[in-house]
């Protein structure tokens, strides 16, 4: 029980870690997931081609081996970033997959003729994207977001193998103290619990709220 | 042709994979000129009405809108859309939006009109189709009859040069027919130019200028309502209106 108490301080800075890539590798994967939807059904055909691709890439690549190629990578090419930034691009791109596909998901349930009375008004395609289709695509595409950006915070404890502050890599040095390997991991686990079930409420709430507006 | 042409399709050529629905169709449509297009499901009316503001891209053939080739896609097409309205079988209102929101939206994000303007124009122009009392209701909280309605409306909200009606009353009940009718009746009175595909003959006898009537992608008559409907000159549009008339 005192592996918490006694730790207190290096638990709170692994889930700070944790929340801090939660949080901006979120934000990206939200931003760069709803611009590759707008690609994946744009009318120009390279955006799509673009779209299509970087969805297959990032979504069939191992995190780990996402991880391995920005962290051994992007430094060839004279990009040098602190580690915890590495780990953001790395999470946030790898996730932005999937919101782009739980996004087009939400595209493919307005209906048509939206989209056609938008166009027909002469609204050009990011208008008739912003302004009529996402707003409406919103409210089914939060349940799929939620998932995954839970999915996202335990994901971010990859990066704790590569030198980033996280929840899980504080067992490491707990582990050389002596503590006991059961308690340390329940109290690693209760600090996930904390972050996602935040998540699945806020996202929880986002649904009610947006249900109410139609 | 009484007046200058406004829409001209010349030699309009598409298939839906085999299906040939629109072949080799010539049609002018003079400003301020009310045509309807009538004929059997499926012989390419709605694509006819579809392709004039390239909702619907064509194979071959030239469309212009006032004296302009209708534009690929891209800002040009979106300018000339702008200048055309379209009111659509299942109304399309922007579902999560309110009435006057509706109405609003076009001019505000594409003629870039102040909100002050935008908001009392949509107004004048809900009460003109009778719909002052609905302004803050959401879409799916009206009948048909007044989602139409509110439809012209913002199809009105953008001084379109000439309004593409694709069979505006064919999913309404029976008694809100007439709500939608009247207001286009008034519209084709006041001298808009339209293209409205649709089933109602009524409508067709007493509002258009020219019937078109066409069958299997074809226009196969191009006539004065009253010689069309007392007089039909094929074998196919007088088997269609015995059909229809004779209940």
């Amino acid at each position: 029980m005192n592996v918490l108490t006694d730790n207190f301080s290096l638990y709170g800075k692994g889930l700070w870690g944790t929340v801090q890539l939660t949080l901006l590798a979120g934000a990206l994967a939200l931003a760069v997931g709803v611009l590759i939807a707008g690609f994946r059904v744009s009318p120009v055909k390279a955006l799509r081609v673009f779209g299509t691709a970087w969805v297959t890439v990032l979504r069939n690549t191992p995190l780990t081996l996402l991880f391995f190629a920005v962290l051994l990578g992007l430094p060839r090419f004279g990009v040098v970033l602190p580690f915890m930034v590495f780990a953001v691009l790395a999470l946030g791109a790898y996730t932005s997959a999937f919101i782009c596909e739980a996004v087009r998901a939400g595209i493919n349930t307005v209906p048509l003729g939206q989209g056609e009375a938008a166009r027909s008004l002469g609204m050009t395609f990011t208008q008739t994207l912003s302004l009529v289709v996402l707003p409406q695509a919103a409210r089914s595409v939060i349940p799929p977001i939620g998932s995954t950006l839970i999915a996202l915070a335990k994901n971010s404890a990859i990066a704790g193998s590569f030198s980033v502050t996280e929840l899980l890599g504080t067992y490491k040095p707990l582990n050389e103290r002596g503590y006991g390997i059961v308690w340390t991991f329940v109290w690693i686990a209760v600090g996930y619990l904390i972050v996602t079930l935040t998540l699945a409420g806020v996202f929880g709430l986002l649904e009610r709220k947006l249900g109410v507006a139609r | 042709m009484p007046e200058e042409p406004l829409i001209v399709l010349r030699g309009v050529n598409k298939h839906f994979g085999r299906l040939h629905v629109l072949k080799d169709i010539e049609l002018t449509v003079g400003r301020g000129e009310v045509v309807v297009v009538i004929g059997p499901s499926g012989s390419g009316k709605s694509t006819l009405c579809r392709a004039i503001n390239r909702l619907e891209p064509v194979e071959s053939g030239t469309i212009t809108v006032d004296g302009q080739p209708l534009p690929a896609e891209g800002r040009a097409l979106a300018k000339l859309r702008a200048d055309v309205g379209m009111v659509f079988q299942s109304f399309n209102l922007f579902a999560h939006r309110t009435v006057l929101d509706n109405v609003m939206l076009a001019p505000l994000k594409v003629r870039r009109h102040g909100k002050a303007e935008a908001e009392r124009k949509a107004r004048e122009l809900l009460d003109r189709v009778g719909l002052t009392a609905q302004a803050d209701k959401l879409p799916a909280q009206l009948s048909g009859g007044q989602q139409q309605r509110v439809a012209i409306a913002r199809a009105l909200a953008m001084d379109p040069k000439a309004m593409l009606f694709d069979e505006p009353t064919s999913a309404l009940d029976p008694e809100m027919i007439n709500e939608v009718l009247e207001v286009m009746q008034q519209l084709a009175e006041e001298g808009m130019t339209m293209v409205v595909v649709t089933h109602e003959m009524g409508f067709a006898r007493s509002a258009a200028d020219r019937v078109v009537f066409m069958a299997d992608g074809e226009i196969i008559e191009d006539r004065v309502p009253e010689d069309f409907f007392t007089d039909p000159r094929t074998d196919r549009a007088r088997d269609f209106l015995s059909k229809i008339l004779h209940h």
